[in-house]
């Protein structure tokens, strides 16, 4: 090939690169290794990961879920996995298809009327809630409860840093639920929250959109646990008006952390101003249904700085093991799952307030998260708990100040009543 | 031959799943609850809606379902998918089974540190190559995927401005970018509080040198954003000449390395003068491009930016890992946790399974590709540009255009041969444009049948054209009317329109 183009070796090919910026010599990595080589790697290393394969009980913002067999199976379908975005709707209606059915079953379960292709994660999603809510109001002020997963606020604070942006940041109460309600006023573009929040309870929605609503501005719900959709009230149902979220619930291995799924869900009289993908009906000139990309004149390849977002792809494989998951669960399956976290949360919740020095300080219903106030320093107990082989949950002093005896204990259906029973046997010799 | 597009076929006819559900049905098993259950939350906090709408189906529904639709998608795995700019190389099912290592899919990000030492080292020693392959020795593998490392690469340089000029850095706002960018770029800009100035290119297909200096001469440059060989297949020959001009004039150079397919192990980015540049692990680095994503968009940098990068970040002290939260001048973070660690593990995987000379040889590979595709195709189809191309080559309608089919239809009818189209009407410079990067991944026996194809297309054109217009003919359903779809938005499925099933 190289003669047919005149060339005489491979160098030639790259005469347009001045030489002065050529590397000239190769590449300071590894020589390569055979398939079994690689394997024995990852795996040396995989090994190392010793916290994958205890008991565990963290949450926050990431859950440990069973997911069924075929979710893993049909991803790895070659037309699946080897495709990208459907440029080509002809070629692509298996990847519109399914995007037009997780767009319907975000809104289902949200109680919204559109969502969109799916976003990056959730906390991505919730900084573009930000952005949007701005645009919808056309104000700038949000007021974000710190209840809310403290990675998100932060990632929101990033994208928000350079526009003009307000964020003002309210408590909460004994309760646990939003507290300082009186931040909202006529510059307030959003009300966000989360529910369940990151103490894991459950938040009065219908109030918190009453009280945004009360001065024009939208109620932004943010969800990091999704199975607890299978058993809550919406959010739209409560009147939010943008819902976000993380779907890593879905079925989606938690992978140190990604690549997980984020969702957006808003009101219809919104669609225009939504950030990323959205999928539609289209016909054929013989009436035959298929699906498209639509409404692109909000995405940067069409307006450029003036999108509604700079995002460019959804979380497209990720998004399909998500709606695999949902539709296998189906109406039964995603009640019956909330149905057991809630209520081995509640086995665990009760059980660990019984042990002495052991309490709850918030009093609001969770679902499958909440806070134990511990004895002593929250990671001096995690610490003991460890030492006997279990991830005994999160010491919220990592995030919030002055809950130095306070860790965050979640339990979901993958933990069994043995597991829960020796979590509290630890928490109680480790007083 | 005639081909009927929609058959009652039940493989072709797969309606949504929402259609095919039946009360009663289920499609899993979860174990007896092994606790008393709860009523611990209230009855007013409970949805009541009995989760309407949502399917009621078997698992072998769910797995048949699945199973037909995918079969409407075209895949790398079936074939030459030469869409330019977005390098469909092949995925390895080796990366796909290393990423599903237990001990990397069940880790909690919150678990302690001292037992995920394995993931922190894999982060470690990926970041550790990325800076060799680019020549940026500040890595952050935080962002999503490439609109998110673009996004964090111009932050990056806002904050470098901002620390260094202090309250005179509001005067330095305008973000260069080509006319021909990615769309993605000038919208980054944005979120980084740039207003955007486009540079022309020259007759060449390059930097137009001369409007550089005069936007320069204008004040206020904050940086430029590049991509690099660029969105026509070029190399920047003046590379180094740009970027110096960029540093005279007070501002820093990103590189959006999209491209970077044709550079692996033959130049790097920090030597040619540039400050920043995101990878895009879903191209150069072949993770799988999943239908859309997850995608991956590390950000590499100069030693002078690291302190900006996103927080945290992994450090090493004698052989154990440890993430740094303390970092004063850090950006922040732009996603939750660590990134899209499972296409980590992935890349990883490539850059081992390739190792230096292997990285090299498929630059080589992908590059010589798309010279053969430019040299066999340019007597058929307009080639806008003299140079010799990179990783990608680019044609225009022109010629065809003439004879009333355009860059669309000859797309279109690619589908009937067998073949992905190539990205059309990207970038925006060429009227009508087809850029086609063939990738390493394909021999030449594909790069032959593929040329022939679009010779035979241009024939058709000459002899039969409403065989090309009306294309394709071969796939289960026709052109869509994508207007239509936008006019009257219908983004959901419900249980009670039929709407949904009935023609337009």
């Amino acid at each position: 090939m190289l003669a047919e183009l005149g060339l005489s070796n491979a160098d030639e090919l790259f005469r347009s690169i001045p030489a002065d910026v050529q590397m000239g010599r190769p590449l300071k990595v590894t020589d390569p290794l055979a398939e079994p080589e690689v394997i024995a790697a990852l795996e040396e290393m995989a090994a190392k990961n010793t916290a994958a394969t205890k008991p565990s009980f963290l949450g926050a913002g990431v859950y440990s879920h069973f997911s069924p067999t075929i979710v893993d199976h049909l991803i790895q379908r070659s037309e699946f996995f080897t495709s990208y975005t459907p440029y080509q709707p002809e070629i692509s209606q298996g990847t519109l298809q399914y995007i037009f059915e997780f767009q319907t079953l975000v809104c289902q379960l949200t109680g919204m009327e559109v969502a969109n292709a799916s976003m990056y994660d959730g906390s991505t999603s919730m900084a573009e809630a930000y952005l949007m809510a701005q645009r919808v109001t056309r104000r700038n002020k949000i007021v974000v409860a710190k209840s809310v997963h403290p990675e998100y606020r932060d990632v929101a604070v990033t994208y928000a840093q350079h526009g003009d942006t307000e964020i003002v940041e309210i408590g909460y109460d004994e309760t646990g639920r939003v507290a300082g309600l009186e931040a909202l006023d006529n510059d307030t573009a959003a009300l966000v929250v989360q529910s369940p929040n990151f103490f894991g309870c459950i938040e009065d929605l219908q109030a918190l959109a009453d009280a945004a609503h009360a001065v024009g501005a939208l109620l932004v719900v943010t969800v990091t646990e999704a199975i607890s959709l299978g058993l809550l009230k919406t959010p739209g149902s409560c009147g939010a008006d943008i819902v976000v979220g993380e779907g890593q619930s879905w079925g989606i291995p938690m992978s140190f952390g990604g690549p997980h799924v984020g969702f957006f869900a808003t009101q219809e009289k919104y669609v225009r101003q939504m950030p990323g993908r959205l999928c539609g009906v289209a016909y054929d000139k013989d009436g035959n249904r298929g699906f498209v990309l639509t409404l692109s004149t909000r995405e940067q390849h069409i307006r450029r700085e003036k999108a509604t977002s700079n995002i460019c792809t959804n979380q497209g494989l990720i998004a399909l093991a998500a709606t695999i998951y949902m539709e296998a669960m189906g109406k039964k399956g995603l009640k019956e799952v909330a149905e057991q976290n809630a209520a081995k949360a509640s086995y665990a919740k009760t059980k660990i307030a019984e042990i002495d020095g052991y309490s709850m300080p918030f009093l609001s219903p969770t679902f499958n998260e909440f806070v134990v106030r511990g004895p002593r320093p929250a990671t001096d107990i995690l610490e003991a708990v460890r030492a006997n082989g279990i991830v005994g949950g999160l010491a919220l002093s990592k995030y919030y100040a002055g809950h130095d005896n306070d860790f965050l204990v979640c339990v979901t259906e993958t933990n069994s009543r043995q597991q829960i029973d020796v979590l509290v046997n630890n928490l109680r010799s480790s007083y | 031959m005639s081909i009927t597009k929609v058959t009652q076929h039940p493989t072709q006819n797969e309606g949504l799943i929402f259609e095919r559900s039946q009360t009663g049905r289920v499609g899993y098993r979860l174990p007896k609850l092994d606790v008393p259950g709860s009523d611990a939350i209230p009855a007013e906090l409970r949805r009541d809606d009995d989760l309407e709408g949502m399917p009621e189906v078997s698992e072998v529904d769910v797995i048949r379902h699945f199973t037909r639709i995918s079969t409407w998608n075209y895949s790398i795995d079936l074939g030459m998918y030469p869409l330019g700019s977005c390098t469909m190389k092949y995925n390895s099912r080796l990366n796909e089974k290393v990423a599903r290592i237990g001990g990397y899919t069940n880790l909690h990000p919150l678990a302690p540190e001292e037992e995920s030492q394995g993931a922190l080292e894999l982060m470690y020693r990926l970041q550790e190559d990325l800076a060799e392959i680019t020549g940026l020795p500040g890595v952050s593998l935080q962002p999503a995927a490439g609109a998110q490392g673009e996004m964090t690469g111009v932050m990056l340089i806002r904050a470098f401005l901002d620390k260094r000029d202090g309250d005179a850095s509001a005067d330095r706002r305008v973000m260069l970018i080509p006319e021909s960018a990615h769309g993605t770029n000038p919208a980054s800009a944005a979120l980084a509080g740039f207003t955007v100035k486009a540079i022309r290119a020259n007759a060449d297909g390059l930097t137009d040198m001369e409007h550089l200096r005069q936007l320069c001469d204008e004040g206020g440059v904050a940086g430029l954003m590049l991509t690099n060989p660029n969105t026509v297949g070029i190399f920047e020959t003046n590379i180094k000449e740009i970027c110096d001009t960029i540093h005279a004039a007070g501002g820093l150079v990103y590189m959006d390395g999209a491209n970077m397919n044709a550079l692996v192990g033959v130049a790097r980015p920090g030597d040619m003068g540039v400050d920043v540049i995101h990878l895009n692990l879903h191209k150069t680095f072949s993770t799988p491009h999943g239908g859309g994503g997850p995608g991956c968009g590390p950000c590499c940098c100069t030693a002078e930016l690291a302190e900006f990068l996103p927080v945290p970040r992994i450090e090493k002290s004698g052989d154990r890992f440890h993430l740094n939260y303390d970092l004063p001048e850090s950006i922040g973070r732009v996603k939750a946790f660590f990134g899209n660690f499972g296409m980590m593990v992935r890349a990883l995987s490539y850059i081992y399974t390739h190792g230096a000379e292997g990285l090299r040889e498929a630059t080589e590979t992908a590059v010589l590709n798309a010279r053969y595709v430019a040299e066999k195709l340019k007597d058929t189809y307009h080639k806008p540009y003299n140079a010799d191309c990179m990783h990608e080559a680019i044609f225009s309608h022109k010629h065809q255009s003439a004879k009333g089919v355009v860059t669309l239809d000859i797309a279109k009818r690619l589908i009937d041969y067998g073949f992905h189209p190539p990205t059309v009407y990207f970038p925006l410079v060429v009227e009508g444009a087809m850029l086609i990067e063939p990738t390493e991944s394909v021999g030449r026996a594909d790069l032959d049948a593929f040329i022939d194809a679009m010779r035979s297309i241009d024939r058709e054109i000459s002899e039969s054209p409403e065989l090309v217009t009306n294309a394709p003919h071969s796939t289960r359903i026709g052109r869509l009317d994508e207007a239509a779809a936008a006019r009257k938005p219908v983004l959901r499925w419900r249980a009670e329109t039929d709407a949904m099933t009935s023609g337009a």
